[in-house]
Formats: C-alpha cells, sequence, structure tokens
C-alpha cells in the first residue's frame, strides 16, 4: 500500500490529512508558540518562559498538578479493581445471549450523558440524599455523613464515568482467552489464586493496558465531576487551566498549563507501560 | 494387572440430554487405552468427567481404587492434552513445562532438573527459551505432552491431539506417542474419531456410540470380529447391505439378491463384508467359499487403497472390492465382468 502512489490513494489521504493537519496538528502548535509568549512591561509581547516559570513558582498549582496526578492513577485502578469481576462474569459466566443485553445496560450512562448523571450522584450522595435519608431511617447514623463536595463524591464521579470504558476492552480481552487456557493450568495443580494472576492477568494485559490509558485519560482531563462533585476543594489540574482562560483571560499561561498536563498525562502512561512490559502498538491493536 | 482407573455406571446428563449413559469399564496400568466414536458420542464428556471438569450425574469413578467424588482436577492423579493442545502463550517452552512443578511447590533445582530430562525424552533440547507461537505443530504437541508427564500422572487423558495437524505429520506423532507410551509405561487415555489413530496406537479400544460402549476389545478383535453392526460399520471399510430375509441358508438383499451363508441363528437384518475381504477370481478348490457374479462398474485408483466399484450382476447391490496393485489386476477394465469369492466367516450379520 505505501508504494503505491496511485490517485486513490491520494484520495483516500485526505481525509485523513486534513483531519491531523487542521483539527491536531496546527491547534496544537498554535498553543505551543502561545505558551510561550509573555507581555512584558511595556506592553510586548516577547518570547519568554515565564508562562511555565509561573507554575513552579506558585505551590497551588504544584498540589493541583500532584493532586490530579495521583488521584487519577488511583480511579484508574479502583476501575480495574471493581470492573474486572464484571467483565469476567460477563464473558466467561453468564450465557452469550444474556451478556449482550447485559453490556447494553452497562452503556446506558454513556448514552445520558456526564452532566445529567453527575446530578444523579448528587441526589444521592447530599446531606439530605438518598444515601443519607436511608442510613437514619435504619437508624444506623444520627446526622447525615458529609459525602458530597469531598473527594469521595469526585472519586466516585469520575469512576462512574469512566469505567466503562475499560470494561470493554477488558471484555475483549477475556473474550479471546481460550477456556481451556484456564482448565489446563487447574488440570496442571493451580489453585483459583494461581490462574487469575499466572494466566488470566498476564493473558489480558494487553486489554488491561488500553483500557488504563482510555479511563486515565478522560479522568485526568476531566472537569465536570470534579468541578460539580468535588465542590470548592477539589483542586482539579483542568480546574486550573480552565481558570487561566476564562477567569483571569490569559491564554497564554492557560496554554502552559495546558502542555503540562499533556506532559504529565504522556510521562505517566509512558512509565506504566513501561512497568508492566506492554508496547504502545500491542496495546493500540 | 491392578487397575488405575474404574468406571462404574457413570452416567452424565445435561438437561434432558444423556452424553454418557451407564458406562462401566476398567483400565489396565501402563495401557495404551482408546475411545473411539464419532463427533457427539459422549467420549470427550467422558474424559472431562475423568479429568474432573465435569461431574457424574450418576455412577463411581475410582483412580487407583480411590473414589474420585469430590475431588477437583487440580488434586487428582491425571493430567490432560488437550485438543487445541492449550499451551500458555505468555511463558516460553520451559516454563510451560514447569508450571505444574512449580505448583508442588518442589525446590527449583529439581524442577530445573526434571524439565530438562522430560524435554531430552521428548527430543525438545535446545528449545528451552523458544516462544510456544514459534514452534511447529508436532513440536507444539510434544511441549503440552511433556507439561502434563512431567508431573508423572498416573493417567494421561489425551484430546483428540492430533486433530490439527497435518496428514504426514499425524502419521509419524502417531508412532512417537505409541513408542513414548512404551518408554516411560504411564497409562494413556486416547480419545479420536479417527479409528486409524486407536487401532495403531492402542492395546485396548472401546468404541463409542451415543452415550454407551458398543465393544471394548483389542484392535485386531474390533476388526475381525465386530460386535454390533455400528462398529461393523465404523471401523474400518465395509460394504453394508440390507437383508430382507433369511432361509435355508441363503440371505436376500433387499435388491433381491440371493446369498449363501449357512449356521446363522439370528434373524439377520444387515450384511457386512470388508472390500479387502473379497478374493478376485477365487480357484475352485477352495471351500466355504461365498462366489459372486460382479461386473465392474468404475475402477477407483488410490495406490495401495485402490478399489473397483461394482454392483452383483443378480441385484445391482453396489459393492466395493479391494485391488491389489499386480499386473494381474492391471488387465481390468470398466463394464468386465468377475468373480470374487469371500470366506462366509467374512460375511458378518447382525440383527437390529
Amino acid at each position: 500500500m505505501k508504494k503505491n502512489k496511485s490517485s486513490t490513494f491520494f484520495l483516500l489521504m485526505v481525509p485523513v490529512l486534513l483531519w491531523l493537519v487542521l483539527l491536531i496538528v496546527i491547534p496544537h502548535l498554535d498553543m505551543f508558540f502561545r505558551s510561550f509568549r509573555f507581555e512584558n512591561d511595556e506592553g510586548l509581547m516577547v518570547f519568554s518562559l515565564n508562562n511555565y516559570l509561573s507554575f513552579f513558582e506558585d505551590k497551588i498549582y504544584w498540589l493541583t498538578f500532584v493532586k490530579t496526578a495521583l488521584y487519577s492513577i488511583g480511579v484508574t485502578i479502583l476501575a480495574f479493581i471493581v470492573t474486572f469481576p464484571v467483565a469476567f462474569f460477563l464473558t466467561k459466566v453468564v450465557a452469550k445471549k444474556y451478556s449482550s443485553f447485559m453490556v447494553l445496560l452497562l452503556l446506558i450512562p454513556i448514552w445520558i450523558g456526564e452532566l445529567v448523571t453527575i446530578y444523579g450522584w448528587m441526589i444521592l450522595l447530599s446531606d439530605n440524599g438518598v444515601i443519607n435519608n436511608f442510613l437514619m431511617q435504619i437508624g444506623l447514623i444520627d446526622s447525615p455523613i458529609v459525602m458530597l463536595y469531598t473527594n469521595f463524591s469526585m472519586t466516585i464521579g469520575l469512576l462512574y464515568m469512566s469505567m466503562l470504558f475499560m470494561i470493554i476492552p477488558m471484555m475483549s480481552a477475556l473474550e479471546s482467552l481460550d477456556d481451556s487456557l484456564i482448565e489446563a493450568a487447574s488440570d496442571l495443580g493451580a489453585s483459583k489464586w494461581t490462574i487469575f494472576r499466572q494466566i488470566i492477568i498476564p493473558y489480558t494485559t494487553p486489554g488491561i493496558a488500553s483500557g488504563g490509558i482510555i479511563v486515565f485519560m478522560l479522568v485526568i482531563g476531566d472537569y465536570v465531576a470534579p468541578n460539580i462533585l468535588g465542590g470548592k476543594s477539589s483542586l482539579w489540574f483542568t480546574e486550573q487551566i480552565y481558570n487561566k482562560f476564562l477567569a483571569t483571560f490569559n491564554w497564554n499561561e492557560g496554554a502552559a498549563f495546558g502542555f503540562l498536563l499533556l506532559l504529565l498525562s504522556s510521562g505517566i502512561i509512558w512509565l506504566a507501560l513501561k512497568l508492566t512490559g506492554q508496547k504502545l502498538e500491542k496495546v493500540g491493536s | 494387572m491392578d487397575h488405575v482407573l474404574e468406571i462404574k455406571n457413570v452416567t452424565k446428563k445435561f438437561g434432558d440430554f444423556t452424553a454418557v449413559d451407564s458406562v462401566s469399564f476398567s483400565v489396565e496400568d501402563g495401557g495404551f487405552f482408546s475411545i473411539l466414536g464419532g463427533s457427539g458420542c459422549g467420549k470427550t464428556t467422558l474424559l472431562r468427567m475423568i479429568a474432573g471438569f465435569e461431574i457424574a450425574t450418576e455412577g463411581e469413578l475410582l483412580i487407583r481404587g480411590e473414589s474420585m467424588s469430590g475431588i477437583p482436577p487440580e488434586q487428582r492423579a491425571v493430567n490432560i492434552v488437550f485438543q487445541n493442545l492449550a499451551l500458555f502463550p505468555m511463558m516460553n517452552v520451559e516454563k510451560n513445562v514447569a508450571f505444574g512443578l512449580q505448583r508442588q511447590k518442589l525446590p527449583k533445582p529439581e524442577v530445573q532438573k526434571r524439565v530438562s530430562e522430560m524435554l531430552e525424552r521428548v527430543g525438545l533440547v535446545g528449545f528451552e527459551k523458544k516462544d510456544v507461537n514459534d514452534l511447529s505443530g508436532g513440536q507444539r504437541q510434544r511441549v503440552a505432552i511433556a507439561r502434563s508427564l512431567v508431573l508423572k500422572p498416573s493417567i494421561l487423558l489425551l484430546d483428540e491431539p492430533l486433530g490439527a495437524l497435518d496428514r504426514k505429520l499425524r502419521e509419524h506423532m502417531k508412532i512417537e506417542l505409541k513408542v513414548l507410551q512404551k518408554e516411560i509405561g504411564t497409562t494413556f487415555i486416547y480419545i479420536t474419531h479417527d479409528q486409524s489413530e486407536a487401532l495403531v496406537m492402542s492395546d485396548k479400544v472401546a468404541v463409542m456410540n451415543q452415550g454407551r460402549f458398543e465393544q471394548l476389545d483389542t484392535p485386531k478383535n474390533l476388526y475381525r470380529h465386530p460386535a454390533t453392526s455400528f462398529v461393523a460399520g465404523f471401523v474400518g471399510d465395509n460394504n453394508e447391505l440390507d437383508i430382507t430375509g433369511y432361509a435355508d441358508g441363503q440371505l436376500i438383499t433387499a435388491n433381491g439378491g440371493k446369498l449363501f451363508r449357512p449356521g446363522l441363528d439370528i434373524k439377520p437384518s444387515k450384511l457386512y463384508m470388508r472390500p479387502e475381504a473379497f478374493v478376485l477370481n477365487p480357484s475352485a478348490d477352495l471351500s466355504n467359499i461365498e462366489k459372486i457374479d460382479m461386473q465392474i462398474k468404475a475402477l477407483l485408483f488410490d495406490g495401495a487403497n485402490s478399489k473397483i466399484s461394482a454392483v452383483m450382476k443378480q441385484s445391482g447391490d453396489d459393492v466395493l472390492i479391494s485391488l491389489p496393485q499386480n499386473a494381474e489386476s492391471e488387465s481390468l477394465r470398466e463394464g468386465d465382468e468377475l468373480i470374487v469369492g469371500i470366506h462366509h466367516d467374512d460375511m458378518k450379520c447382525y440383527q437390529e
């Protein structure tokens, strides 16, 4: 295909190139150059590293940055722990005809949209919400537990909106896992735990990794869940970028922060792939 | 000799469907035992019950005299080679073979020693670090067998492991398996739908049909003396003729043909004659031979398996006859008439 430089080839290339250049390369280059522009004392735009330096000078940016990174990693791990049993059940335990219906049910929150599901969680988690009311009615607690506008509620929101993107790649990895591998391992004397650790996990690692990348990227770049469910205390890095752009109208610094987030998330994914011995080509396929 | 495996009235039902129907047999220690049957006859279910992946609905299963009820697969002294081999794709050859030994928490040097001994035995020295996906079909086969045998099981179960190989390699692996079994002396229970595999390798073969054993015998007896019409039709090639009447030693075929076969004390409904049991142009001094007039319809050349497709002149019944490849048979042509003879004992009759 690469050697075939026919007109059809170029025709097919046009949409791809348009997309890549117009929607990805040019905007990013624009942001990149913008992030180095700084208005000096005389009101002139000059090249400068000041936009990046301001990030390192203010402690609050730093802390937000680190918190965002740690929470994103945490939510990704939680998403794996929560969804793995579900994915395993849907692919290996339940009959095929029911499982496709169940997957359809799982996807409903995506159709509804993030904002609406987040408001749904507010109804559940607020001080006089469903959960607190229920706990007080059965007499387990006397006064409501504060759940909304905390890191807890933020984590739940992030997890809920992202975990489906973990299930799908994991299910396709599990589906390709031949049941006889599990039986062979058990026949050779492996306990359930050993089968899980030595057979299922290594086999599904590419699926887990690609699901993990999607979840991590969604979470680290999310704005709605931290902003609404996390309240004032959420301190999510996207909120800092949002403030730069729309509260202080400092687009140049906002661009610099955006690039820092891109570097951070790429760096963490690279490290995670290195640590688990995965290759990006394999995970992507 | 001791029985390594005893099966007593084992039945397995899936809902209304009875996969294995009250089967009883025992397997002698150190033998090569095959279960031969078509797809869906229950042979795989039977094997999976021995391995412990399925629980018998009724009946008892003993390995070395111990009841296996409630004992999970990982605790049975039985290992299985799966149809698709089920090698662990994320491990190399050595790790695949070591997997079972490591589960037994053996010291590392011991594991190392037994793995390399086993790899030597199956002829895979030098392949230790190879990825299992890079091996040929025959080598993958040997890894699967080594992985099970290294645990020194009482019984090795093999679920049609040669099915996926090409014909040449399959012929080769048949002999290799047989030799390996004789060398190490482990009892093999081999499941197959391929009668040639079963006949060549086994000491005893059970022919299975619709969840039941039709006959359990030596390969030679299965071939020479089929106990039921199913076995006669299933093992080896056979000409099957429907019989509508029998009187005074005279068989009447459905097409009205008459064949002389004295000494039957049943009311036969099926007649089986093997293509290779026929003698072309039998000499007159042979006794107990039924001579049949035939006309050649077609000559089917297939090397040593060449056959004549012929019709019985008096009734038009189709019959396949083995055609020896020699100078004499060269002269035969389509449309020729010839007389073939068959010994009365080779005319197997069954009542259904």
